[in-house]
């Protein structure tokens, strides 16, 4: 099980927490403060997956951004890696080439994209296509109620005139 | 929406609020920026503005990212869940997800709009809900939507069921008795052709599986062939772009698939036989050149590592292994290393094979692969192979980096200690490592040492000179340096005279005064700590006796600390000056070779893990008269000043050891006692023998011993030693003949020392609490078999002329205590009564052996009616408690 989802930056900045696992507001400062100290130091060819507190920690770099995922002992981190490249690429098509800075304006994005691929820290769709065709659905959603809104501000807008 | 928004309010956009924050320079702007829009969002949300709501979550969602605390968002979320619109539910349910968690009560306010919405028409809300709730419910949440679920899980959309499907995963998780219902439901998924379902469906089952026996039961019945054919359709399906990961087609459900066959093949040969064909041909058809086809070959090894045996296979998983420990890429190394610890009780011999590559892993770059490779080759490690094995160890050793070292030395301790063949091996690899890495050497592994040192005894010339060299070349490691100058003090004439040389030593030859030299050297020595130096002192002391002509030379480096701020070793100095000084006849008694250490009995009390430190500072006691002296009563056994009693304290004993350079705490292992009290008793006896000088010139400590001694064995002596009425403090008292005899007499008439501290280690009853008005004394007794918990019988005395009443004694102790205060015998301490109420606590260490006992305490009394209060900390409690 995948017990939360971290996106750091490389200066150490969280663009991204996802926890499956409780863990109280002030454990979840140490985690980070903890596990961007390990990562962030370890160098560029060393193994992707780093021992913590009796867990295992999955982390891929892309670009400017580091990826991590915390799994159990037994748990297959050659697959998490698969998972995180997974997300990555769903992002990408997404965002279309996708940079740290779409992460940040449209951080909440990014986390429904996740809530379709992950849910109780275990993959949900192996398919980008349906992750995409999800996220489309819900977003034309969205359009069309500030579509709605607007119509109806538009009215009130012209009424005060 | 944004902008229309703006329009209507004062309140910034999102966009701009991440693009200010972004735009600070400094922590202190960013919390400017941060409080500035916290208080707008606090201002909008007392407004109840309902167009700011979606806006002021997003927000509060950023601010949480950056870690300011958000909590007064958590009701926005509840509001905007239970509001109608897709995009509200939308940022409500994520904001639920992010800002709350399981424990906190407002989540159950949530139940109600989470049920609506599990029931809702449109199924984007029914998948947000499932979304939310199985990200974060707690055990009352899942036991009340559970039936929802559970309906969801044969919904018309599959992108619902699957949803449903992982969401029963935290339900049952959470409430397993609810596991049963949920079997039924699972098995119709696992016949699914949408993988996302199929997927989610195989997931729930395992988990399934681990948390329902009767669940695995069935499974295993009914579905095994079903799984088996659905593996062989995926392995054999044609390429489907659509789940394409990395090359290879639905890597995911392949390990799922694999994962649930192996839960339901692990114990149970009938099922392993139907899945053995499709195994071997996973394990041999999957393309190993792709991280993807790797991650299917990872999990495939460990199905069949697992499953009922079946030789073939196994060679095959041996053989993959055996391929990602040769491979370049790091991760897959990682991988096989990890795995051959588990294959390891399968087939020892298969990993053995692969030995020479782990050892090279040990020596990797990469931390997480040296610290597999290391723990693989400790299980690895054998009487067959573990010379070249350690060999290969310790030569890392000497170019590891810094921070393996700890790790490293331990292993290869624990391996030496463990496996050595004979005692001259052992003796080297530990002078080795000493060398290397001796400053991240454990102490007890030290005193292992030195008790196996000691107990060589043709090899203690070898040691001694080898230890003389070592000192030469590495003085800056400080074990090693401990070791050596213990050697030096004792076997110092062997160092000098070249007794006992074995073949292979190279000859050597070092005067009287370059051995001192070594000693000296380790005292001056900057880095040198306490216990270093103490243990230097009586190593010196020892060599004046072994070496006469540097006698002088070293009284003078003794002298030296006479005015040492250090208390210990200022003590030891004027102590080991008035021996020189005075007591030149029995000098040479005193400091003879150590008798040999008993290593059973130093096994024995490493097992029972009472982790015990050389002494390195003197507790102080208050005497009844307010002065705070030195409690060392082994100090008055030598006659060196005192004229006062001191109470004996478990510095007394802790004396002892240090004078002895071992650590021997009072505390002898529960499966040996008698032949620990038997070392404690040699030990003394050594000590005793001081007294044979004056008496006749050889100085034969048993004999002597039982020349003074006609009725009780000496083991009951030593016990006394540190209980609560000892010998020595009598001693004193008697009328000074000589202070040799004295002693000698002083122990013997007091023999008969308490018999019922035989068994228990006993510990020294301590003035727990002492002021003008009141005197507080703890004694100690612990049960047999539980080390952890201490019974404390806790004495008052009044010191004053007026009775107290209502007296009330109250003690608070740290987390890690637990502490049970029994009724005091009476509530009224009569005028000047001694011990006139007791008290019995029951304290439970739960950190037994790593933290002390500490306490802090607090009496109210009344005295002619006026409220009388006291409080104290105690923390001088023996060690060990």
């Amino acid at each position: 099980m995948i017990h939360f989802v971290l996106l750091v930056s490389r200066q150490g900045k969280v663009r991204l927490t996802k926890w499956y696992s409780p863990y109280s507001q002030k454990e979840r400062t140490k985690v980070i403060r903890e596990l961007t100290g390990l990562i962030l130091t370890r160098g560029l060819k060393l193994c992707n997956f780093v021992e913590w507190r009796g867990y295992k920690v999955v982390y891929k770099r892309y670009a400017s951004l580091y990826f991590c995922m915390c799994i159990d002992q037994d748990d297959n981190e050659l697959e998490v890696l698969e998972i995180i490249h997974h997300y990555v690429e769903t992002l990408d098509r997404y965002f279309g080439s996708v940079c740290e800075l779409d992460l940040i304006f449209n951080f909440h994005k990014a986390y429904y994209i996740l809530d379709e691929l992950l849910l109780a820290g275990e993959l949900q769709e192996p398919s980008k296509k349906i992750v995409a065709r999800l996220i489309a659905g819900q977003d034309s959603l969205v359009e069309a109620a500030k579509e709605e809104a607007n119509s109806i501000s538009n009215i009130i807008a012209q009424a005060t005139k | 929406m944004d902008s229309i928004i703006s329009t209507f309010t004062s309140g910034t956009r999102l966009r701009d609020m991440i693009r200010a924050i972004r735009a600070c320079k400094t922590a202190a702007e960013e919390r400017a920026v941060v409080r500035k829009e916290c208080a707008a969002i606090r201002a909008s949300i007392n407004e109840n503005d309902q167009e700011e709501r979606h806006r002021n979550l997003a927000k509060l969602m950023f601010i949480h990212m950056l870690g300011y605390p958000t909590h007064f968002g958590q009701m926005e979320c509840l509001k905007l869940i239970a509001s109608s619109g897709f995009p509200e539910k939308r940022i409500g349910y994520l904001g639920l997800m992010l800002l709350l968690d399981e424990r906190q009560e407002v989540l159950m306010l949530v139940t109600n709009s989470l049920k609506q919405d599990l029931n809702h028409m449109n199924p984007y809300i029914v998948g947000l809900a499932l979304c939310a709730l199985g990200n974060i419910c707690s055990a009352e949440m899942a036991r009340d939507l559970a039936p929802e679920v559970e309906r969801l899980l044969q919904f018309r959309d599959p992108n619902i069921r699957k949803k449903a499907a992982l969401c029963s995963i935290r339900i049952i998780k959470k409430v397993p008795d609810l596991a049963e219902n949920f079997i039924n439901p699972t098995a119709s998924l696992l016949k699914e052709k949408h993988h996302g379902v199929l997927i989610t469906g195989i997931q729930l089952c395992t988990d399934l599986c681990k948390l329902c026996p009767e669940a695995l039961e069935y499974f295993r019945k009914k579905c095994t062939e079903v799984l088996v054919k659905t593996l062989r359709d995926v392995v054999n399906s044609p390429y489907t772009p659509e789940y394409d990961i990395g090359g290879i087609t639905d890597p995911f459900l392949h390990i799922r698939l694999l994962r649930l066959l192996r839960v339901l093949g692990q114990g149970d040969t009938d099922a392993s036989d139907c899945m053995n064909d499709i195994l071997a041909q996973v394990a041999s058809k999957t393309e190993s050149n792709k991280n993807a086809g790797n991650a299917i070959l990872y999990e495939c090894v460990e199905t069949i590592m697992s499953i009922e045996d079946n030789g073939g296979l196994r060679v095959l998983a041996i053989n993959i292994l055996g391929r990602f420990l040769s491979n370049r890429d790091n991760n897959i190394r990682y991988v096989a290393l990890n795995m051959l610890m588990k294959a390891i009780s399968v087939d020892s011999q298969a990993v053995q094979r692969h030995r020479t590559t782990i050892l090279e892993c040990v020596k990797d770059t990469d931390a997480s692969i040296r610290k597999r490779a290391l723990e693989l080759v400790y299980l690895l490690m054998n009487e067959t192979n573990v010379e070249p094995l350690t060999k290969e160890l310790i030569e890392y050793l000497e170019v590891s980096d810094q921070e393996f070292k700890g790790d490293l030395t331990a292993k290869i301790c624990s391996i030496v200690e463990k496996f050595s063949p004979n005692k001259i091996w052992y003796i080297d690899q530990m002078l080795k490592v000493l060398s290397e890495a001796g400053n991240f050497v454990k102490d007890e592994v030290c005193h292992a040492l030195i008790v196996v040192i000691s107990n060589a005894a043709d090899l203690h010339g070898y040691t001694v000179r080898a230890l003389y060299r070592l000192f030469q070349a590495s003085p800056e490691q400080e074990s090693l340096v401990r070791v050596a100058v213990w050697c030096i003090g004792e076997y110092g004439d062997l160092l000098i005279s070249n007794i006992g040389m074995l073949d292979i030593e190279d000859p050597l030859t070092v005067t009287e005064s370059d051995a001192v030299d070594v000693v000296e050297i380790a005292m001056k020595r900057h880095s040198s700590d306490l216990t270093t130096k103490a243990m230097t002192l009586i190593a010196l002391l020892k060599l004046s006796s072994r070496f006469p002509s540097c006698s002088e030379r070293i009284r003078e480096i003794i002298v030296q600390h006479k005015g040492n701020f250090v208390l210990e070793l200022q003590q030891r100095s004027i102590e080991f000056n008035s021996i020189l000084d005075k007591h030149k006849n029995i000098r040479s008694a005193l400091v003879e070779r150590m008798p040999v250490l008993d290593e059973a009995t130093f096994s024995g009390r490493k097992s029972s893990s009472v982790p015990t430190t050389v002494s390195t500072s003197a507790t102080s006691l208050k005497a009844p008269n307010g002065t705070v002296k030195p409690a060392a009563p082994l100090v008055d056994l030598l006659d060196l000043s005192s004229d006062d009693v001191p109470a004996p304290s478990s510095s007394g004993f802790d004396f002892l050891q240090d004078l002895l350079g071992v650590d021997m705490a009072p505390s002898s292992a529960p499966s040996n006692p008698n032949q620990a009290t038997k070392t404690r008793a040699d030990a003394l006896l050594d000590l005793l023998s001081i007294g044979s000088s004056p008496l006749q010139n050889s100085p034969s400590s048993i004999d002597i011993i039982s020349l003074s001694q006609e009725k009780p064995p000496p083991v009951v002596a030593l016990d006394g030693l540190p209980s609560p009425s000892p010998a020595p403090s009598r001693a004193a008292s008697q009328p000074t003949v000589g202070p040799i005899l004295d002693l000698l007499d002083g122990l013997s008439s007091h023999l008969p020392a308490p018999e019922n501290n035989r068994t228990s280690p006993a510990y020294p009853s301590i003035v727990a609490f002492e002021s003008s008005n009141l005197r507080i004394n703890f004694s100690f007794s612990k049960t047999d078999g539980n080390p952890q918990s201490t019974e404390v019988k806790a004495t008052f005395s009044n010191l004053s002329q007026n009775v107290y009443t209502d007296f009330i004694f109250q003690a608070a102790v740290p987390k890690f205590l637990q502490l049970h205060l029994d009724p005091a015998s009476s509530n009224t301490l009569p005028a000047g009564g001694a011990d006139s109420v007791k008290q019995t606590l029951n304290i439970t260490n739960t950190q037994h052996g790593k933290k002390s006992l500490v306490m802090r305490i607090r009496v109210a009394y009344k005295v002619n009616g006026k409220d009388m209060l006291e409080e104290g900390q105690i923390s001088h409690f023996p060690r060990g408690l």
